[in-house]
This record gives structure tokens, C-alpha cells and sequence, in this order.
């Protein structure tokens, strides 16, 4: 047993090792208690749809989410919208479709089965709007970013006056989290931006929280089953193991040897 | 192969292994008289067996949904992690199987290292061995590549590139490597297609492995020639079958605890960006298996010669059964090279590490040490080790030392004298 301790043992700063080179740049980030996390951790399917709005009032304008269809919105793990809402949201945008019997592109109401509309025809078009920088598809950023969530969450609320002696051209703005502070979005969110439904107060905090929690599912919407399956899965392993255990031992015992 | 003789007890058996003697060969996998003084360590065999069998199979069922196209790769990996049922499962199985396969068989070598398992008369099983060490890590590091993130597509430009450094040929090689003049949709579909392959060769060669390992029978932790069957040795099943088989469920445990709750963490963050030929990601780091490698390819400024440091690292195993003359084998009786071979372990972990970090100030320094001692460990210290070495009296059976009257008995007892310390 003390073999297998030190094998874990190795593993744990193998996995160190790992961790600490994706990190080169060390920023303390904001912290704050992610619902998502741990053994049994599920999203909050309130704070996915107050991010699930933030995300279509703020964040949509500029960032596609190619990945995601509005179906999406209606599955189990998910924000949970009830199949009606979602069938709602989707036909609150115009989907170019075609060629038709004509040869003739149209637009028409969205469907569950569509993607998300790009805010974008392309990234040039993307590009020309937003001084030469692309706004990254968000589908899976916050696995995209080293600090993941937590990276995300900072970074919204890390806008700041740069210090003397730092210059920022036109269009770029100081950020605190940001890989070399310079970032080309400006500050998104104010107190009171959004107005949520459900009357949660729609502080900066707040928002980050809610959008963050929103990528996060959008870039593993399997998390929860993960989670769940994951427990039962170990569970049953560890029972198996300790089956398997006497049963080595019994048989051993045949032999006058240890194992 | 078995010493005796096996017929089939029923009538159809017995026509069948006239004519193919498959049951012969299950009897003799059964039979096999396998040293019982056998510990942890040795169970890694069967767990790299499971890992190449997992691989193979959620491999089979990624490349029934993935598209291998630079404009579709990346979008079909998240089609599979989306809307394919259980796609994420098998994915991140296969990424993390990825990692746990070179987990097991870094114990597998280091315990081979340990024990002298690579001398006399186990050389070929040895290079099979390494030969499939080598083919692994083609396979993953072409792996890697698939998803067209920015770590694969800038991965395979820094490894591929290595090869330009072959004088005059070097620049038509990975032109020829590429399928173009940068890597690109052709370099992408060669790469899948001997991704998957190569996870075949390697089972061709695991069963020549284990047939060769099957002549001389297993080595043990006391290292000395035991006779088959006898009383040091347990047949295969159930004594080892069992074994291996909690062992087995052991790393299950811990190789579950990183599919279901931190899938990721062994990969890199920037693979979840889709490849952009234009941008190149701030520090291009490899799968943390090949960091010690990569560290000393970085530690030598030319870069042919960096790339001729790097091979040689890992073909001097080849040669090891010749470079270290000690006679003895298991390290318990080798009370200096135990101590060399746990700075040798340190020595490639801190490799490792500063294959991490930029090649820059103390890491760069580090590695050039590391990167020294490495080779002087394999072609100084081993050699000059096996004739100045005082070694320890070895026992002359493996239940000798149980039964009293040797002068081990002290060793033998101590029962801690016989793991890994």
C-alpha cells in the first residue's frame, strides 16, 4: 500500500509540474465561490439565465458563440429554459437561410435547431468593426484561458486607469488581469447595466459572476453529467477494488507469501 | 514453450489443437510460472495492456465522428464533445488515457531500471520495449495534433521543423513531412492516418514482448535466476491475474479521478483556441511526457546538435543492457547504484520541470546540468559502476532467505529492503 502512496504520490507533482507551467504569468485573480466546482458541483440554473442575458444584451453585440444552438438553452444541465422560452428566445432573431426555390437567400424567425447568430458575417468584418482585433468566439474561452473561470471573472472587473508612465494607443484600454495589461475591449459592464428578471441587483460583481458562470457552461454543457457519473463511477471502483482486495488476499493465502 | 505437455480434455478440443494449438497457448498464459516474491511495481505491465486496449478502442470511436480537415477538426472535436452521446466521455478517456499511458509506462522503465530488468537474458524484450517507448510517444505527439488547435498546429511546426536541422536533406525532408511548403491540411490527414496506425504496430510488438518475456520468464525484486516451476514461482492465474487486477482498479480509481473531475488540467489552455497560422502562442510547450526531452533539445544552443542530444537520450537505452556491466541485477544489492538511480529519477523530474519553463537564465542552466548528468549517468557512472561497486551477498533463491540459514538473512528480513525505498 505504501507503493501505491508514493505513486499517487509521483502523480500529484506530475500534475504540479503541469499546472505550474500553464500559469507562467502570475496574477492573483479575484476570487469567488463557483457553484460548478467540486465532487458534486452543479451549475446555478438562476445564474445561468441572468448570463445567459448578459451574454445577449452586452457580450452578443461583439462575441459569437458558433458552437451553441438555442436548443441548447432547453437541455437538462443547462439554464433550463422550458422548451417554450427557448422556442421564444430562438425567434427573437432573424436567421439567414436559403437559397430558396428561387436561388434567393432569406431571413426568417430562429428555430431551436439553429446556431446562435454570429454577430459577424466573418472575422474581417469582425475585425473592421473593432479597430483590427477579433473578439474571440466564446463557445469554449474559458477553457481557452489559463486561469479558466476565475481568469474571466477577473478580467471583467479588472479595468483600471493605467499607472504613470504607461501609454495606451486609441481603442486600447488597461486591464489588471490581462496578459500585458493592454487590451482592445473597453469596459463592458456598470452597476445596473442589465435589469434581470428574477430582481437580483445588477451590481458589476454580479454580472461577471453570472456571464462567467453562462461560459463556463457553454464550454462543457456536460459538466453535470460528468459530475454525476464521475461520482458513481468512482464509487463503484472503490467497492470493486475492495472486493478484488480480499478476494487477492484468500487467494494468496494458499501460498505463504505476501502481497 | 511450456515444459509440459498439454492435451485438451474433450474430444473437439483436442481435434481443434491438433490443428491449432490455441488451447496449448491459453494453457501455457495460465500456467505461466511467475516469480511470486513479485511486488507492486510489476503490475505495471498489465495496466499498460489495459491503457493500449482503452486507447484503441475510444480512438476507434473518436474517428468514427471526427473529421480530419483543417477548416473541420476542430469543430468536429466539439461536435464529439457536444452532441455525440457520451462523445465528451470518450474524448476525455482518450486525452487523459493519453497521459495515464505514459504515467504506467515511466513506472514500467523506471522499475526495469531499478531491478536490472534489462540485463541478461532479457536484452530483446528490452528494445522491444524501447522501440515501443518511441512508437508511443509518435503516436500521442501526432495525437496532439489532431484537434488543430494552437498547440497542435504550432507543436507539430516546432517538431517537425527539428528534421530541418539534418545537414543538406534537412529542408526536403520536412517539405516531404509537411505534404507542402507549412504544416497544413496534408500534414493533418497524414498525421490521422498514422495515428492510427502506429497504435497497431505497437500491439504487434507489445505481443512479441510479451513472447519474448515469456522465454526467460519475469526477473524479481532480488534479481537472481530462478527455476520454473518451482517453489519461488505462482502460476499466472489466479495468483498474478488477481494481483494485477487490483492494481489495475487501483489506477482506475485515480485515472477516473481525472477524466470526471479535472479533464483538462493535463492539457494546455491555448488548445482550445483553433489553430491560427498567423499567431503564435506566447511559450509552445509539448505534452507534459515529453518535457524532460524537450528540455534537452533546448539545452544544447546548436540546434543539430540539439536534436542529436535529444535522440540520443532516448536510443542510449537501447544500448544500456552493454553500458552497465554490473552483473547484478536488482538495485537491493547495489547499495551505490540505488543511490545513483534515485538522482538519475530526480534528474529527469527536474528535467521535466525546466522543459516547462522558458529556456531562459537559471532554467536554462538547470537544464544544461540535468542534460549533463543524464548522459553521464548512462555512460560514466553505470560502466565504471559495475566494476568498483561492492555489491551485497545475493541470496541464492527467493525463498531461501524465508526459510533462514543464509548469510541475507538480515537483508531478507527486512522486508523493507526489498521495495523500492
Amino acid at each position: 500500500m505504501k507503493k501505491l502512496l508514493r505513486i499517487f504520490f509521483l502523480l500529484i507533482l506530475i500534475t504540479g509540474i503541469q499546472s505550474n507551467s500553464n500559469a507562467a504569468e502570475k496574477v492573483e485573480y479575484l476570487k469567488t465561490d463557483w457553484s460548478f466546482k467540486g465532487l458534486f458541483g452543479k451549475f446555478d440554473r438562476a445564474a445561468l439565465q441572468r448570463g445567459y442575458q448578459v451574454y445577449t444584451e452586452v457580450c452578443s453585440s461583439c462575441h459569437s458563440m458558433k458552437y451553441l444552438s438555442y436548443r441548447n438553452l432547453a437541455e437538462k444541465g443547462g439554464p433550463e429554459f422550458t422548451e417554450d422560452q427557448a422556442k421564444v428566445i430562438a425567434a427573437s432573431f432573424e436567421v439567414k437561410d436559403g437559397p430558396n426555390a428561387d436561388g434567393d437567400m432569406f431571413t426568417r424567425p430562429g428555430k431551436l435547431s439553429d446556431k446562435f447568430v454570429m454577430p459577424y458575417e466573418n472575422v474581417k468584418a469582425a475585425q473592421a468593426a473593432n479597430g483590427g482585433a477579433y473578439p474571440p468566439d466564446m463557445s469554449v474561452l474559458v477553457k481557452a484561458r489559463g486561469g479558466g473561470v476565475d481568469y474571466i471573472y477577473s478580467l471583467l472587473q479588472g479595468y483600471e486607469d493605467p499607472p504613470v508612465g504607461v501609454t495606451l494607443d486609441d481603442g486600447v484600454y488597461y486591464n489588471k488581469y490581462m496578459y500585458g495589461n493592454k487590451i482592445k475591449m473597453s469596459n463592458q459592464l456598470s452597476d445596473g447595466l442589465v435589469e434581470y428578471s428574477d430582481g437580483t441587483n445588477a451590481t458589476v460583481e454580479q454580472m461577471s459572476k453570472d456571464v462567467t458562470t453562462f461560459l463556463m457552461w457553454a464550454a462543457e454543457p456536460h459538466l453535470e453529467a460528468r459530475h454525476q457519473m464521475g461520482f458513481k463511477a468512482i464509487i463503484y471502483l472503490i467497492i470493486l477494488t475492495v472486493l478484488v482486495y480480499f478476494s487477492m488476499k484468500r487467494i494468496w493465502s494458499r501460498i505463504k507469501t505476501e502481497v | 514453450m511450456s515444459d509440459h505437455q498439454y492435451t485438451p480434455e474433450s474430444k473437439f478440443g483436442k481435434w481443434f489443437n491438433d490443428r491449432l494449438p490455441l488451447l496449448t497457448l491459453a494453457n501455457h498464459l495460465t500456467d505461466y510460472p511467475t516469480p511470486k516474491n513479485l511486488n507492486y511495481w510489476w503490475t505495471f505491465g498489465g495496466i499498460l495492456t489495459f491503457c493500449l486496449i482503452t486507447q484503441i478502442v475510444t480512438g476507434l470511436v473518436l474517428a468514427m465522428h471526427y473529421i480530419a480537415h483543417a477548416d473541420m477538426a476542430f469543430d468536429s472535436v466539439e461536435h464529439i464533445m457536444r452532441d455525440v452521446n457520451y462523445g465528451w466521455l470518450i474524448r476525455y478517456i482518450h486525452a487523459n488515457g493519453a497521459s495515464m499511458f505514459f504515467l504506467a509506462v515511466y513506472i514500467h522503465i523506471f522499475r526495469s531500471l531499478f531491478y536490472g530488468s534489462y540485463k541478461a537474458p532479457r536484452e530483446i524484450i528490452w528494445i522491444i520495449g524501447i522501440i515501443i517507448y518511441l512508437l508511443m510517444m509518435a503516436a500521442a505527439f501526432m495525437g496532439y495534433v489532431l484537434p488543430w488547435g494552437q498547440m497542435s498546429f504550432w507543436g507539430a511546426t516546432v517538431i517537425t521543423n527539428l528534421f530541418s536541422a539534418i545537414p543538406l536533406v534537412g529542408e526536403g525532408i520536412v517539405t516531404w513531412l509537411w505534404g507542402g511548403y507549412s504544416v497544413d491540411n496534408p500534414t493533418l490527414t497524414r498525421f490521422f492516418t498514422l495515428h492510427y496506425l502506429i497504435p497497431f504496430l505497437i500491439l504487434g510488438l507489445v505481443v512479441l514482448h510479451i513472447w519474448a518475456l515469456h522465454v526467460p520468464g519475469n526477473n524479481n525484486p532480488v534479481g537472481i535466476d530462478i527455476k520454473k516451476p518451482s517453489k519461488d514461482t505462482v502460476p499466472f492465474h489466479p495468483y498474478i491475474v488477481i494481483k494485477d487486477g487490483f492494481a489495475l482498479l487501483m489506477f482506475m480509481i485515480v485515472f477516473a479521478f481525472f477524466v470526471f473531475y479535472t479533464p483538462n488540467i493535463l492539457g494546455h489552455a491555448d488548445n482550445y483556441i483553433e489553430a491560427d497560422p498567423l499567431v503564435t502562442p506566447a511559450h509552445i510547450v509539448p505534452e507534459w511526457y515529453l518535457l524532460p526531452f524537450y528540455a534537452i533539445l533546448r539545452s544544447v544552443p546548436d540546434k543539430l546538435l540539439g536534436v542529436v542530444a535529444m535522440l540520443s537520450a532516448i536510443f542510449i537505452l537501447a544500448v544500456l543492457p552493454w553500458l552497465d556491466t554490473s552483473k547484478i541485477r536488482s538495485a537491493v544489492f547495489r547499495p551505490l547504484y540505488r543511490q545513483f538511480y534515485w538522482i538519475l529519477v530526480a534528474d529527469v523530474l527536474i528535467l521535466g520541470y525546466v522543459g516547462a519553463m522558458p529556456a531562459e537564465g537559471l532554467y536554462l542552466l538547470i537544464a544544461r546540468v540535468a542534460t549533463a548528468y543524464y548522459f553521464l549517468h548512462f555512460l560514466v557512472i553505470l560502466p565504471v559502476l559495475g566494476f568498483k561497486e561492492k555489491t551485497l551477498p545475493i541470496p541464492l533463491s527467493i525463498t531461501e532467505p524465508v526459510l533462514g540459514g543464509s548469510p541475507n538473512l538480515a537483508t531478507a528480513k527486512n522486508k523493507e529492503s526489498l521495495k523500492i525505498k
